[in-house]
């Protein structure tokens, strides 16, 4: 069900699913959409992925306008229970920051929110179902929707190298210049201090360069790479998952593609989908107790795709849970490490 | 799957959001929500001052409830007092009169016995004398026997 009319074959679907819409100037000069990842790949470093983009700017204002209307109407006075939510991310994030960041600064707390909060959002769409958002995306003529922007290295990496500047900034705010290039040469060996003699001292001072310069870039690598990892490898388990019960070759899945052809109309999808709703509405309204609504469900499942479709569900499921806890930790670890590495820029060794 | 310049524009997004984070969403919550925290900090120690206030108050009253039930008890023991006080008065008094009116029917008794005994000596007198003379069948002179009569009438 990955793109309606079109029949994919697995590579196909998945390739589809991992392409950005990639926004730069064809190899003939002009400027437009890529179709494919080959045209994508010619258009070098001057593209743009406009999906990545766009959801990033989405989501960061959607946190943006979310706690600003708190914020406008924050006072002393007993909270509403949305205001309590948004003070207790806040409160969360204040004393993480307090924990781990030795000094003060006006920056840092509203970095470490921002960050935890927008990554949080951004991850957070890895739990709408992989098909949804670039189906209405093809049905409305737009070729490519990635919708997680964690799961392109670009937005991650776009992060952590503001997060780099940062530290660089840092660095060289509490130590000065000199003090932040004499940090890069005489650690971990200080030649002075181990009373060598000076012809050696420029192959020390190299060799801790050397040494520095990897630790010093580690840093946004880890920051970048290890979210934009583990955000791509929970997209694609997404996907295959998806892949599996698209195949839906179950007993009762294999005869309805026999009553319907190759192709399953999308009255009979709509029709599923909007009974399983009816089921789940029925159970919130109290017409359905937990267990006949667990029951129903399974046989509805059962019937729309066959065995494989409800194993495909029960599997989305489980994974969409364990996701949960990825998402929210890699929002953590992203702003905990942010926080540690500004806080030990700023420190003298 | 490249690197483009999405890179660029994603680090630009980043410090532009932090940046309205740090000027319009970190300043006016943490202010509310520390402004939140001294007045349930203010609001704690009020109401623990409040419990001390009661303590002590309830302390107070106990103190005065004591003194007031002292004082209730020394009224009462007074009023007791007074009480036997006046009964024992009161019996003085009963028997005072008593003795007094006893004393005044005595005195009206003697004075009565003192009265007929004088009238019953007059009335003896004249008996004798009318007694007398009728045995002598003569007059007797009352005034030549007088000394006799007296002795008579003492005699009586």
């Amino acid at each position: 069900m990955a793109s309606g009319s079109e029949a994919l074959t697995s590579g196909e679907y998945i390739q589809h699913h991992l392409q950005n819409l990639t926004f730069g100037q064809h190899a003939d000069g002009s400027w437009g959409i890529a179709h494919g990842a080959a045209e994508a790949a010619e258009m070098g470093f001057w593209a743009f992925h406009v999906d990545t983009l766009a959801w990033s700017l989405i989501l960061g204002f959607s946190f943006y306008i979310m706690f600003r209307r708190i914020a406008k109407q924050a006072n002393s006075g007993v909270p509403t229970r949305f205001q309590a939510m948004i003070e207790s991310i806040v409160e969360f994030v204040d004393t993480s920051v307090k924990e781990s960041f030795h000094g003060t600064s006006r920056l840092i707390a509203p970095l470490a929110l921002t960050l935890f909060v927008w990554i949080f959002f951004m991850n957070l769409m890895d739990l709408i179902p992989v098909d949804v958002l670039p189906f209405v995306a093809t049905s409305a003529g737009i070729p490519y929707q990635k919708v997680v922007p964690t799961t392109d290295v670009n937005a991650t990496m776009g992060m952590a190298i503001a997060v780099f500047i940062l530290i660089i900034f840092y660095s060289i705010r509490s130590k000065g210049v000199k003090g932040f290039l004499a940090e890069l040469v005489f650690n971990p060996l200080n030649p002075q201090q181990l009373g060598m003699p000076k012809v050696v001292w420029p192959f020390v001072m190299a060799f801790n360069f050397l040494l520095e310069i990897v630790s010093l870039l580690a840093k946004p690598v880890s920051l970048g790479l290890r979210l934009f990892g583990n955000m791509y490898a929970g997209e694609l388990i997404f996907i295959l998952i998806a892949l599996i019960f698209t195949a839906g070759s179950g007993f009762v899945g294999a005869g309805l593609s026999s009553l319907f052809g190759e192709h399953i109309p999308a009255w009979f999808w709509i029709l599923a989908t909007a009974t399983v709703f009816t089921t789940l509405w029925m159970n919130m309204k109290g017409a359905l107790d937990n267990k006949k609504t667990l029951w129903l469900l399974l046989a509805e499942l059962f019937l729309i795709g066959g065995l494989a479709f409800v194993g495909g569900q029960l599997m989305h499921f489980g994974w969409a849970v364990f996701h949960i806890l990825i998402i929210t930790l890699q929002a953590f670890i992203f702003m905990m490490l942010s926080i540690v590495y500004l806080s030990m820029a700023q420190t003298h060794h | 799957m490249n690197m483009n310049a999405t890179l660029i524009l994603q680090m630009i997004a980043m410090l532009v959001f932090v940046w309205f984070c740090m000027k319009f969403i970190w300043p006016p919550l943490l202010k509310a929500t520390d402004e939140r925290r001294a007045k349930i900090a203010d609001g704690l120690a009020a109401s623990d001052r409040a419990e001390k206030a009661l303590a002590d108050a309830n302390q107070e009253v106990e103190e005065q409830i004591k003194v007031a039930r002292d004082k209730a008890h020394e009224i009462v023991e007074q009023a007791n007092q007074r009480h036997s006080q006046i009964l024992d008065q009161a019996k003085d008094d009963a028997v005072g009169e008593r003795q007094r009116q006893v004393a005044a029917g005595e005195a009206e008794i003697t004075q009565s016995a003192n009265q007929a005994r004088e009238e019953l000596r007059a009335t003896v007198a004249s008996l004798a004398v009318l007694g007398a003379r009728q045995i002598l069948e003569k007059e007797v002179d009352e005034d030549a026997h007088r000394e006799l009569l007296d002795k008579l009438i003492a005699e009586i």
